[in-house]
């Protein structure tokens, strides 16, 4: 049979903005079968988006389809005039972008953006589209209102289900699917995966699907095509990829992913008295009034209590909405508190960092997520680097110098970056610059604000075992906010598990990946995609009542989405942070050995 | 969304009172002396008496501010000083024929620019689009009275085929017409170069978005992602970028009439101005500042409630 | 995701030659300065000097572009007249900048309450039609070179502010200066380190379109007969004087006219090279 999609000897060139032209894509071939799931795995860079949106005949503004055979069910594309790729486009082959909001436009209702592809090409209207329209809701486990109202009123997770409702409604032969659940939270990204899966399946099309994360991927696809710099490294059957994979990026990918050391600690370290401590700590999102932090409100943080010990990591997790941020933000005075107390070596840090004294703001440093805004793009590296030596130890410019290269040196950068500017730096580079900024001042406490997550996977692995190495060489103790449960358990030695700005579990890493756990602890372990297949199904089965996303404002926040939930008292009572062993303590009503028998049968269910 | 309205409504009743407040005490509070400001330096010492009697000028200042306020309000804008004439009746013909001037403007420049703006946004950096571009770029670095000298050599000097000015009391509908040209196409240039430039730019900034390819790849033709997808969401911007310009009409006519001796709420200014005319030069000032005001603020109620995300909230 | 896609802010710095529309544009606006700050002394004859007895003295080796109503050499006028139009229109501006800069940037960091409170003012007297307000000020308070001065400030001063205050929240909401508030630098060292070297290129675009906002606006009001007075003359008051021969078809008052806009044509030429198609969008929505 003639397969779906035939590129052969692909070559795309970009214009880089200076004058002249580079070629991103080098000579790619990519067939795609009827029904088959062909992966794109690679780094942002690697060219992926631009080969998949090849498919559909497209090159992004500043960019060129310059040589190759592109065959759709044996049509040249190439050779196709506007009316003709217009025809291809939405009908035959669909394409879904990475989030929502590059997808759909916010002046038009949801029903007639899915609709639109079927009225554009005459293949329905009226009260028949109407029916397609809500035959796809129902297949997508959409609600059915949601038709009438407009984007912003839908969440994350059905947001994306709307995008491929669309790009599902003319049937088409061929889906593009363009990193579809990179923005999403780990545990909505598990909905969107199975209604994805659901859609390929039941539609029997044939589904070119982009990503970087190879875990992801591995549920979904039947091959795994491997790219790197514009050429193709590797390619074969998903298993194949996955457990005897050939060429040493390949290995590299699978590494990052599924990291072969997991070195938990076993105790945790327990300093005579901590470094910084946290009581009662509560912060909104209300500005400052005229009066002192605004009353009432939405609380981010709830009566927070946590300590950091000595040359100790701990690392705080938790999901969007979590006060995750927030809480770094507080501890470094950059937003205010409502009440509670932060010491740092025993001495009470002032609300905001403008009153703190200098001292105290040099032995607590931040790094930010983003590398690219965390520099001042007009100021030069070393500048960047120089400052805080020149703020806090008022150093002599010679001596700044040579501390610089140091620093540089131990971030493992060239001295001679110290002449550039960010914007000639890679994202990672940026980061590596950030890091040595925060080291800059010889603190006590990092403050490490999701840095690894605006990171490609390999990057980020990287960025991680820098973070290690420097906390070996020097004390230094970490804030460790992530999202990623499993990454930080690489260098934390103990975690707290925050949900809705309050905290649900805390203790050792060992202790806390080892059952019982909290519930949500378990969900936000199960939720990480995991190469072996089945995952997914297991994962989708552990996601609670609802999918309901709203935090509960009385008793546990967790109640609503809790598959162990206890009717009558959950959502009344706050239960207590219970202390089980030797520093680690759930907060649930449910008793320890009722956790562990739920959690230790392969899926989470009641035990009533 | 109600809270949205009555919000801009206050915003809106606020700044009518301190353009009124402005207007007062650019013109009657903060000048040294009124009455020498009217009469000159040679004014007798009775003749300012009676000045400062009709006008109460030997009130305190905030007691003549709300004397003036007030009776304004309850629409009496006072007699000129000039020949005693009831200003609303002085205001009554020019005021019609400032209105026709501006209709006539608006009428020819907003779909002209609004079709000029979307084409341009179509075809980006194309031929036509680049050569746009640089024509609006200069028209709108022109004072309007370059224009409007222009326009009068080449039609009335030279080609004499149009009045040089216009004479008062519109005899036909071909008379008006005739008269009306040159002021209008005057107007049009200084307005529409704008317009062009910022609808293109609005339209511009709102193709940029990702859900504009997110349209081209589910197949749509070149004229359905303008005007479907695209427009509907730059109407908010396009709409204060047509009440900015319009609001620039306001001002832009006096310069306008002037030139065209065109009898217009413009030219009364500049009269009341020149002749001192302290009750008159107020109420027309008030008045054309007041239409700005009201304008710019409808324009930026009707742009909020187009936008989806404001009318429904979550 | 990062690394190659998304950059910071920043507009690529411009390192070869400026575009052939740019360079006419420079060299309009160094010929502008030239004679703003040398005209009287290139001038050939004085202000006041008849040549002709005659009105509109044709065009001739002692008059270049002829003569004006009373007979006087129109190139010379120009050339007097120029530092006035362009100091007066370059003194309004400055002015307006500094002080709506200033507001702009603090109120930006500042925020909180006094941020909404400055703002709603701004938002007050921002919807004050800027040419009439010019009008009816310099009608009730004189035409003296400090009341222009003044009043034209006051118009700039809350656009300039309202641009300046954007263009900071922009630029503040990135993490590099949240690191520098981190680490407790004063609200001053961020305004200067942080933010304003971000600021410069959208900040210059607003400075010359608020220039050329000024150059029409005095010229108006001169020619309206409000702007400045005689004996002091500037290119608006120029064309003023000579109308009456635009009637009798002489052009003696198309050359001042023309004068302005090639100037203005000028800056605006610079600015669209300076801030992009981007930078001059912002200010240019925000400013009129």
């Amino acid at each position: 049979m003639r397969p779906v999609l035939e590129i052969a000897g692909l070559v795309v060139r970009a214009d880089d903005g200076k004058g002249s032209w580079i070629d991103t894509i080098r000579n790619v071939d990519l067939t795609v079968s009827a029904g088959e799931v062909v992966a794109l795995i690679g780094e942002s860079g690697a060219g992926k988006s631009t080969v998949a949106l090849a498919a559909l005949g497209y090159a992004r503004p500043g960019t060129r389809l310059v040589e190759g055979r592109i065959l759709f069910d044996g049509q040249d594309v190439r050779a196709l005039d506007e009316r003709g790729l217009r025809r291809l486009r939405g009908r035959d082959a669909s394409y879904v972008a990475q989030s929502a909001q590059a997808a759909l436009n916010p002046a038009i209702p949801i029903g007639a953006q899915i609709a639109e592809p079927l009225l554009i090409h005459g293949i329905a209207s009226g009260t028949e589209a109407e029916a397609r329209i809500a035959s796809l809701i129902g297949l997508l486990d959409l609600p059915v209102g949601i038709v009438t109202r407009f984007p912003h009123q839908a969440s994350g997770g059905q947001q994306q289900r709307i995008v491929l409702a669309m790009a599902m409604a003319c049937a088409p032969r061929l889906l593009v699917l363009d990193e579809p659940t990179t923005a999403l939270d780990v545990t909505t990204q598990i909905e969107v995966l199975k209604a994805i899966r659901t859609a390929i399946r039941g539609q029997g099309s044939a589904a070119i699907y982009v990503s970087h994360d190879l875990a992801v991927v591995a549920q979904i696809a039947d091959r795994i095509v491997v790219m790197r710099h514009g050429a193709i490294v590797e390619q074969g059957p998903t298993a194949e990829i996955v457990e005897r994979p050939k060429q040493p990026y390949t290995v590299t990918l699978i590494d990052a992913v599924r990291p072969r050391d997991r070195r938990l600690t076993r105790e945790a370290p327990r300093g005579p008295a901590p470094l910084l401590a946290l009581r009662g700590v509560n912060a909104s999102y209300e500005q400052q009034g005229w009066f002192g932090p605004a009353r009432g409100g939405n609380k981010v943080l709830r009566d927070i209590d946590l300590t950091v010990g000595k040359g100790e990591v701990l690392a705080v997790v938790g999901e969007s909405g979590s006060g995750k941020s927030t809480l770094a933000r507080v501890v470094a005075g950059l937003h205010p508190r409502l009440s509670g107390d932060i010491a740092l070596a025993g001495t009470t840090l002032a609300d905001r960092v403008r009153r703190r004294p200098l001292e105290q703001r040099r032995r607590i440093q931040i790094i930010f997520q983003s590398p690219d805004l965390s520099l001042n793009p007009e100021e030069r590296v070393g500048e960047i680097i120089g400052r805080p030596r020149q703020l806090y130890f008022n150093e002599a410019r010679t001596n700044r110098d040579a501390h610089t290269d140091r620093l540089l040196d131990m971030v493992g950068l060239p001295p001679s970056y110290e002449r550039r500017f960010p914007a000639e730096l890679s994202g990672g580079e940026r980061q590596r610059v950030a890091i040595a900024r925060a080291f800059a001042a010889e603190p006590d406490l990092i403050l490490c604000d999701e840095i690894l997550s605006s990171l490609d996977v390999v990057i980020a692995a990287q960025i991680l075992e820098l973070m290690r190495e420097l906390k070996r060489k020097s004390s230094v103790a970490y804030l460790f906010i992530s999202h990623d449960l499993v990454t930080v358990a690489q260098i934390a030695d103990r975690i707290a598990v925050l949900y809705a700005g309050t905290v649900l579990e805390l203790g050792a890493t060992s202790a806390v990946f080892t059952p019982p756990h909290h519930p949500y602890t378990a969900l936000l372990m199960a939720a990480v995609p995991q190469l072996r297949r089945g995952w997914l199904d297991d994962a989708f089965k552990l996601r609670g009542p609802t999918a309901q996303r709203r935090a509960a404002p009385t008793g546990c926040p967790f109640q609503p989405r809790c598959p162990l939930a206890i009717p009558g008292l959950c959502e009344r009572e706050l239960p207590p942070l219970r202390e089980q062993t030797s520093g680690h303590a759930i907060r649930c009503h449910r008793s320890d050995a009722e956790l562990r028998q739920a959690q230790t049968s392969p899926v989470q269910t009641s035990p009533n | 969304m109600a809270s949205l309205v009555l919000g801009r409504l206050l915003l809106g009743a606020v700044t009518l009172l301190v353009a009124s407040l402005l207007v007062f005490a650019g013109t009657q509070a903060l000048p040294g002396d009124v009455t020498t400001a009217i009469l000159g330096n040679e004014a007798t010492p009775e003749t300012r008496a009676a000045l400062v009697e009709r006008l109460g000028l030997d009130r305190p200042i905030h007691v003549q501010y709300f004397e003036w306020a007030g009776r304004f309000l309850r629409g009496d804008l006072g007699l000129s000083l000039v020949n005693d004439v009831p200003v609303s009746r002085l205001l009554d013909l020019r005021l019609k024929n400032t209105f026709i001037l501006a209709l006539a403007t608006i009428i020819v420049v907003v779909p002209l620019s609004l079709f000029l703006g979307l084409l341009c946004a179509a075809y980006p950096n194309g031929r036509l689009d680049s050569s746009i571009s640089v024509v609006s770029l200069f028209l709108i670095s022109l004072p309007e009275f370059l224009v409007g000298i222009i326009l009068v050599l080449l039609f009335a000097v030279y080609w004499s085929v149009l009045p040089a000015t216009s004479i008062s009391g519109f005899r036909s509908f071909e008379h008006l017409v005739r008269a009306l040209v040159l002021p209008v196409l005057t107007l049009t240039f200084a307005i529409l170069a704008h317009m062009v430039r910022m609808t293109r730019a609005a339209m511009l900034e709102v193709m940029r978005a990702p859900y504009i390819e997110m349209a081209l790849l589910k197949g749509a033709s070149r004229s359905r992602i303008v005007l479907r997808h695209a427009l509907p969401n730059a109407l908010g911007p396009i709409i204060n970028v047509i009440a900015l310009n319009l609001g620039y009409l306001i001002s832009g006519v006096v310069v306008v009439e002037v030139i065209f001796a065109y009898r217009g709420l413009g030219k009364l200014l500049v009269e009341a101005i020149g002749n001192r005319d302290l009750p008159l030069l107020q109420a027309v000032a008030l008045i054309m500042v007041a239409a700005y005001i009201v304008f710019t603020l409808l324009a930026d109620i009707v742009a909020r409630l187009s936008n989806p995300r404001l009318r429904f909230k979550q | 995701m990062s690394a190659g896609e998304a950059t910071a802010q920043a507009i690529p710095r411009p390192r070869r030659l400026p575009p052939p529309l740019a360079c006419i544009g420079l060299a309009i606006v160094a010929i502008g300065l030239i004679m703003a700050l040398l005209g009287p002394f290139l001038a050939r004859h004085g202000a006041g000097e008849l040549i002709s007895e005659r009105p509109f003295p044709a065009a001739s080796w002692a008059l270049p572009f002829g003569g004006d109503h009373l007979g006087r050499d129109v190139l010379s006028r120009l050339l007097h007249a120029a530092p006035v139009t362009i100091g007066l229109a370059l003194g309004a501006t400055t002015v307006g900048f500094v002080i709506g800069l200033t507001v702009g940037f603090f109120t930006a960091e500042v925020r909180g309450n006094t941020d909404t409170m400055i703002t709603w003012i701004l938002d007050i007297l921002v919807s004050f039609p800027p040419k009439l307000i010019a009008l009816i000020a310099i009608a009730g308070l004189g035409s003296s070179l400090p009341i222009l001065i003044a009043t034209l400030g006051f118009v700039h001063a809350p656009r300039v502010a309202r641009v300046a205050r954007a263009v900071a929240m922009n630029i503040s909401a990135m993490d590099f200066v949240e690191a520098a508030r981190a680490r407790g630098e004063s609200v001053l060292a961020v305004m200067v380190r942080e933010i304003w070297p971000s600021a410069r290129r959208p900040m210059a675009v607003e400075f010359g379109l608020r220039v050329t906002f000024s150059i029409l606006v005095l010229s108006s009001l001169s020619f309206l007969g409000l702007g400045v007075q005689p004996p002091m003359t500037d290119w608006g008051s120029m064309v003023r004087e000579n109308m009456s021969g635009i009637f009798l078809g002489t052009p003696a008052a198309l050359i001042p006219a023309l004068a302005i806009g090639i100037l203005t044509v000028g800056i605006n030429l610079v600015i669209d090279w300076i801030g992009g198609s981007s930078g001059r969008r912002l200010t240019e929505e925000l400013s009129r």
